[in-house]
């Protein structure tokens, strides 16, 4: 009994009189670990970012490798060849350039006043959040749905694939970007300026037309610059739209176009369709990619001259 | 007379105004009639099969195009299953791609960087399905699967997944292609919320004394908990309706097998190999039943997204 509490009080006093000391070395463990976890963490958030730029140079440079063995005067000369012989792309990157382009005739306009309604018109009601809401939906939505949709829609009634139908789909993956992209562009657009030519007595359609849409024009083409790079690489909705052709075509019949010319030739088991297929690919990545640097270069003119 | 022009000019502005307005309100239920159309046609392409199967069509796993006979389980289960390994993958790197951009990075190098992660997110997917099937599929088959089967197959509750041939495609090579896909669309959102956090409320932790990692782990994550979640469903839907990468390397079979290892098949895929040569009476409308099942689950992902992500917003307006 007598010992143990001299014991205890001794062991008491003995943790009194080394308080501060193992008080410290307490801290300095927890400081330690804490020091440990935050080192540990934050060399783990270097590695990831190490990971995410090894897959880019990787895929770059595999590009890069196969894609300029694969190039030659050919691609850019010759039609696409049947297997075994020599032959380019050139009708393949004619259709795409095609397509691309009415696609985005059709999509841009329909993108810019919707943007426009959103941004100038869309204050009160229901309208506005939700085609807010329905627009960042289609803006990913699977794109292979949209060919499927157009599929239903227009090939069924025509009664055959076509380039058209290629643009259409390509035009309904246009539009969402674009209403994006212009309405927050013109929401930009100092109040003042539309004040200014209200008060100057203009109508609404001229305010809109000729001031706030104009001074936002720079970040209205980077939208529609950055649609283009995303059509340009889509493969999925002109798979049953556009289909494929090994030969010139005219819109209205199925047409030959890069991504599924390197689809269908990446998955044959011919060397030579390989190497053009390398070819195409990388004609395809540097164009979205230079597409895309252009419209981020454009994109920061804007901002800094703000 | 000058005063008679005068009004005829301000009541034909007015109908110009009037007009103007009708039209952009035109287009803007256009994008909204867009969305009610792509279901509508769906469910009219889908109907004989929908009429066919019921709602046996989704529980069956039978494939079949000479017997007629489909069922959606093995699509949907790729289409899940895939997404699943490239989120595994995809999301701890882009909470450290994020971290790195806005915590760690130093100013000089926070541009490149952020950069190079976007143009990550800017080739097109058909690039990264032909990457992964010439050059990615033959290394992982010969020199990675051999021995992850040799060490992890024997395994007695995993094992099963680690089963099955070396070939280097199959339902894993597929995720993780995925999660190189999503990573950029991903780290990007969560970088973007992670700036909007006011610098008071991160100095205050750092002037308690807090760790880069706690300030992080404290006030960081639980003040944009709503955005990054936003961010992740934002990556979810992405790979969920991904076609052409996953095309390329998942095999496309139709056996259900539950080694990830093994050859599957995903909606999308299955769409983009069959549907333009499908011929039997239900094939058709069986594929387009498939899209119309992606697309709902894809439209359930990217809403709850999107209502995340508002909510955010909202709060972030609440407190400044």
């Amino acid at each position: 009994m007598m010992t143990t509490t001299l014991t205890a009080r001794s062991s008491n006093t003995d943790r009194t009189m080394s308080a501060h000391p193992s008080k410290y070395s307490r801290n300095n463990a927890i400081y330690a670990r804490r020091r440990f976890v935050n080192g540990f963490n934050m060399t783990a958030s270097l590695l990831a970012m190490g990971f995410g730029l090894f897959w880019l140079a990787w895929i770059l440079y595999t590009l890069l490798a196969h894609g300029l063995a694969g190039m030659n005067v050919d691609v850019f000369t010759r039609i696409t060849p049947p297997p075994g012989s020599e032959g380019g792309l050139i009708n393949a990157i004619a259709g795409s350039l095609k397509m691309t382009f009415f696609g985005t005739l059709l999509g841009t306009p329909i993108g810019i006043l919707a943007g426009v309604y959103l941004a100038e018109f869309g204050e009160r009601g229901w309208l506005a959040p939700a085609t807010r809401f329905i627009n960042d939906i289609l803006l990913s939505a699977p794109s292979i749905v949209i060919g499927l949709f157009i599929y239903e829609m227009y090939v069924v009634t025509m009664g055959h694939f076509s380039g058209w139908a290629g643009a259409l789909a390509l035009s309904l993956l246009v539009i969402p970007v674009v209403v994006r992209t212009t309405e927050s562009m013109l929401r930009l657009v100092p109040n003042s300026l539309r004040e200014a030519a209200i008060a100057l007595g203009a109508p609404q359609w001229k305010v809109t037309m000729y001031v706030t849409l104009r001074s936002a024009k720079a970040g209205v083409i980077t939208g529609i610059l950055l649609a283009v790079a995303r059509i340009s690489g889509e493969t999925a909705p002109l798979l049953f739209t556009a289909l494929n052709n090994q030969f010139w075509s005219g819109m209205n019949q199925p047409m030959a176009n890069l991504p599924i010319v390197i689809f269908q030739f990446a998955m044959s088991p011919y060397e030579d369709w390989h190497a053009l297929a390398w070819a195409g690919a990388l004609l395809i990545t540097l164009s979205v990619l230079t597409l895309n640097i252009i419209a981020r270069w454009l994109g920061r003119q804007k901002t800094q001259s703000h | 007379m000058e005063k008679l022009s005068n009004g005829a000019n301000l009541k034909r502005q007015m109908m110009l105004d009037s007009l103007f307005r009708l039209t952009t309100r035109v287009f803007a239920f256009l994008v909204l009639a867009l969305l009610v159309g792509i279901l509508i046609s769906l469910v009219i392409g889908a109907m004989p099969s929908i009429r066919h199967f019921g709602w046996g069509f989704l529980t069956s796993t039978e494939w079949d195009p000479v017997s007629e006979n489909y069922g959606a389980v093995v699509p949907i289960f790729g289409t899940l299953v895939t997404s699943f390994i490239a989120l595994l993958i995809g999301v701890p790197v882009s909470f450290g791609i994020a971290i790195f951009l806005t915590e760690i990075c130093p100013p000089l190098l926070k541009r490149p960087l952020g950069i190079a992660v976007e143009l990550l997110a800017g080739i097109p997917s058909i690039i990264y399905g032909m990457w992964g099937l010439f050059v990615f599929a033959p290394l992982f088959g010969d020199h990675v699967q051999p021995w992850i089967m040799e060490n992890l197959g024997e395994w007695p509750l995993v094992g099963f997944l680690f089963q099955g041939a070396p070939m280097g495609i199959g339902i894993f090579t597929a995720g993780l292609i995925l999660a190189i896909m999503v990573i950029p669309f991903i780290a990007s959102v969560m970088r973007d919320v992670f700036e909007v956090v006011p610098p008071m409320l991160k100095e205050s932790a750092y002037g308690l004394g807090g760790t880069t990692w706690e300030v992080i782990r404290n006030v960081v994550l639980p003040y944009t908990k709503t955005g990054v979640i936003g961010g992740i469903m934002l990556g979810l839907g992405r790979a969920l309706g991904e076609t052409m990468a996953v095309t390329f390397v998942i095999g496309n079979s139709t056996n259900l097998s539950t080694s990830l290892f093994d050859a599957g098949n995903s909606i999308a895929s299955a769409l983009a190999n069959e549907f333009a040569e499908a011929t039997g009476e239900f094939h058709m409308a069986a594929l387009i039943e498939l899209g119309l099942i992606l697309f709902f689950i894809t439209f359930v992902v990217l809403s709850c997204s999107k209502l995340l992500l508002l909510q955010l917003k909202k709060q972030e307006g609440r407190n400044s």
